[in-house]
């Protein structure tokens, strides 16, 4: 198995970290893991906003760029969720036949990191080893768009040391929301009070997602706050073992 | 008095949403008030909602009779009115708000009517129905209990389904003590309810002329459909001589058998009951029973102009319960009155700019952080992120075109960061410009505290972590170099790791 790992803009110059840890861990499965050099952005911070145009010509980037990929990996639920959700209107509105036709057979082959382990790889236990006290973030993305259900606690569930820590109002959007965060920023500031009230509570020692969008967000805040809580993509406990314990950056 | 208890619902002058809400956000009473209020809604709206097994396929139903009404509106609209005309009442056709004030205006001076009462109706308030017939003389008394309550304290509604849901008790009793004049007046609820029914009794028995909204027009049928909580409506539905029902075209229903989808769905989505206490439906005129003079103003006011649209279609299929409000974590902070609009929240985020044809409101569709909810919990499945999407394309395509908004931070970003998105090259090299650029900002304790320009709406309320020493394209170019593929290297070998390196350690101390 090749797996084409799409790391994001955002995570290859902010959360190289997430990046490191995916590829340790899908190593580990046996996975062999490849890099596309010629990658940038899906698009989804133009589309969001409004820049119709300019989503269409990164996501047409995106789509040749994969075009022959055996599967890509993304450890970004809203990324996938982009391409899930927008790429097709995108296309029909302002693509041929030919670039429809290449989209949509590497759709089918695009998974978000706990789709990739879990449908694709069929594990649950990988063999991780984080002991700490965790709670999970259910991104907006990856609660709704792509239903990712139970996946993220299944493998947080065999992580061995790990105490998971239920959420309240778990499908409670941190308020990020890309641009609407400085577009809207006292709005989104105060979902954010109101999500972190929540994230406090439960006395984590690390609020964890799969998505380091939503991170960066609550990070920031409790960065702010000098909260004794730390934010972690799920990635990196995952790739956490005895040996080599996950990288706590900042 | 803070600028939030003087709200103004008209899009043309309304402050942009992130203004509007400012109020709202620096008074906690309010938005404990309007969280409370919405949480105990959608606690019992999902405790009913899970007991309906079929409530995806009730949905899906649901969105369906919309769409094929949608895609055949016209001829159900003309079955309606031949059905009904047929039944002894009138129908009118308003192309626009304008119209449809005229249309009523005329009913009421041909039966000299200088007082009306009214049950509650969202539609009368989007084409400001009240002031119009104010100024033309004739005094509209609102019947529900939040309306007199608004209606008395000159507030206005700030959601659809419980319009004044703003105001506390106190407060209620405050408005009535002074207009009722009632100085003994009591907060507790049964002399609340007991004042307001005095005053509605009056107005019940001596006002012979109503206006209504309506929930559903049957098109086979040509009858009217209103479902209600209080009673009141059922009073202005069958006191008066005169009727005049408003309702906008997409109200329409092919049959009467679809009503048993729509009525299930609207109960539990709206107030979190298996069915509304009071459901009146009529057809026409019956000979001595109820309104002898029945009208119905059916309202396109851009309606029709939203129905061609493939995307902004499902606009049309809402049945304005306020689930999506209910449910809308951005709603729950601001309440409805800072999105300047009769209808406020997820929806009104999509109708009020299409109602307004985009000359106003363009704040609106950016005031989602796109997060979804209201999409799962609408009982006719308006996909409403996609529909804000497309709206915030429309908008930033007409505003593009502006000097100001040519030169503005935002627009110049995002021109900006599409240059660079198209080329790797460019890409690596604004990661590394933009690394020499953070450290000027970066502080000993490795974080951004406060960024200039559109950054600064970030750093308000949150840090952000400085930029690391290494991309992840670098630290995975370095390894690949210092072991290529093929060899046997152990898992995840941080080859060349200098981003790891310098900054893996566990970073508790660095804060």
């Amino acid at each position: 198995m090749r797996a084409s790992l799409f790391i994001t803009c955002y995570n290859d110059t902010l959360y190289p970290e997430t990046g490191r840890a995916v590829v340790s861990l899908l190593e580990r499965l046996g996975v062999e893991v490849e890099f596309r050099a010629g990658q940038t952005c899906c698009g989804q911070m133009h589309a969001n906003t409004g820049f119709r145009g300019e989503a269409f010509s990164q996501a047409k980037r995106l789509v040749r760029l994969y075009a022959d990929a055996e599967a890509v990996v993304i450890p970004s639920s809203s990324c996938v969720a982009m391409m899930r959700d927008q790429y097709p209107g995108l296309f029909e509105e302002l693509g041929n036949e030919t670039l429809r036709r290449e989209f949509k057979a590497l759709l089918p082959r695009v998974y978000e990191l706990s789709e990739f382990l879990i449908d694709k790889l069929g594990v649950e236990d990988v063999g991780a080893y984080f002991p700490h006290r965790v709670t999970y973030h259910a991104s907006c993305h990856g609660l709704r768009a792509l239903r990712l259900g139970d996946r993220p606690f299944r493998l947080l569930a065999k992580v061995r040391g790990l105490e998971l820590v239920p959420l309240a109002n778990l499908d409670r959007c941190c308020g990020f929301g890309g641009t609407f965060s400085v577009k809207n920023g006292d709005v989104s500031s105060a979902m954010l009070t109101v999500k972190l009230e929540d994230v406090l509570a439960t006395k984590a020692e690390f609020c964890t997602a799969l998505d380091n969008s939503c991170l960066m967000h609550l990070g920031g805040a409790m960065h702010r706050e000098y909260a004794s809580m730390r934010t972690i993509h799920m990635a990196q406990i995952l790739a956490s073992t005895q040996e080599k314990p996950a990288e706590v950056v900042g | 008095m803070s600028a939030a208890d003087h709200p103004i619902l008209d899009p043309a002058l309304a402050p942009p949403f992130p203004v509007a809400a400012l109020p709202v956000l620096r008074n906690p009473q309010l938005r404990k008030n309007v969280a409370h209020a919405i949480d105990v809604i959608q606690a019992k709206r999902g405790k009913l909602v899970a007991e309906k097994t079929d409530w995806q396929a009730l949905r899906a139903a649901a969105a369906a009779i919309k769409d094929e009404t949608l895609a055949n509106l016209g001829a159900y609209l003309e079955q309606f009115e031949e059905r009904c005309t047929a039944a002894g009442g009138h129908v009118h056709w308003a192309a626009d708000a304008a119209e449809a004030r005229r249309i009523i205006l005329e009913i009421l001076r041909e039966t000299s009517a200088d007082e009306v009462i009214k049950i509650k109706t969202m539609t009368s308030a989007e084409i400001q129905l009240n002031p119009f017939l104010e100024a033309a003389g004739v005094r509209a008394y609102e019947t529900d209990l939040a309306e007199i309550i608004l209606q008395l304290g000159q507030g206005e509604p700030s959601h659809i389904v419980v319009p004044a849901l703003h105001v506390n008790r106190a407060q209620v009793r405050e408005i009535f003590a002074r207009t009722m004049g009632l100085p003994e007046l009591s907060d507790d609820p049964k002399a609340l309810t007991a004042a307001a029914r005095n005053y509605l009794r009056q107005k019940f028995l001596s006002i012979p002329t109503a206006i209504s909204g309506a929930n559903f027009l049957v098109a086979e049928t040509g009858g009217v459909a209103i479902v209600e909580s209080e009673g009141n409506g059922r009073m202005c539905l069958t006191l008066p001589r005169t009727l005049i029902t408003l309702a906008g075209i997409e109200k329409v229903v092919p049959r009467f058998q679809d009503l048993e989808v729509m009525l299930q769905l609207l109960a539990r989505s709206a107030t979190g009951e298996r069915m509304n206490p009071y459901t009146s439906l009529w057809t026409g005129v019956t000979p001595g029973d109820g309104p002898q003079n029945f009208h119905v103003v059916l309202l396109d006011n851009e309606r029709s102009s939203i129905l061609g649209r493939k995307t902004e279609r499902q606009t049309l299929r809402c049945i304005r319960c306020a689930a999506c409000m209910n449910t809308c974590p951005v709603y729950r902070q601001t309440g409805g009155h800072a999105y300047g609009s009769v209808y406020p929240g997820p929806i009104g985020t999509i109708l009020t700019p299409q109602l307004e044809q985009l000359r106003h409101a363009q704040s609106l569709p950016y005031a989602s952080s796109l997060c979804g909810a209201c999409y799962e919990v609408c009982p006719v499945k308006i996909n409403i992120p996609e529909i804000l999407i497309d709206l915030r394309a429309r908008v930033t395509d007409q505003e593009r075109k502006t000097v100001g908004k040519f030169f503005d931070p935002m627009y110049v970003g995002l021109r900006v960061a599409n240059l660079i998105f198209a080329r790797a090259w460019l890409f690596h090299f604004a990661q590394w410009a933009g690394r020499i650029g953070a450290k000027l900002v970066t502080r000993k304790d490795g974080w951004i505290h406060s960024l200039p320009s559109v950054g600064a709406k970030w750093t308000q309320t949150r840090d952000l972590r400085g930029l690391p020493v290494q991309t992840f394209h670098e630290w995975f170019k370095d390894r690949e170099r210092a072991t290529p593929a093929g060899t046997n290297r152990p898992p995840g070998t941080p080859a060349g790791n200098k981003g790891a390196r310098e900054q893996g350690t566990n970073g508790a101390e660095a804060r």
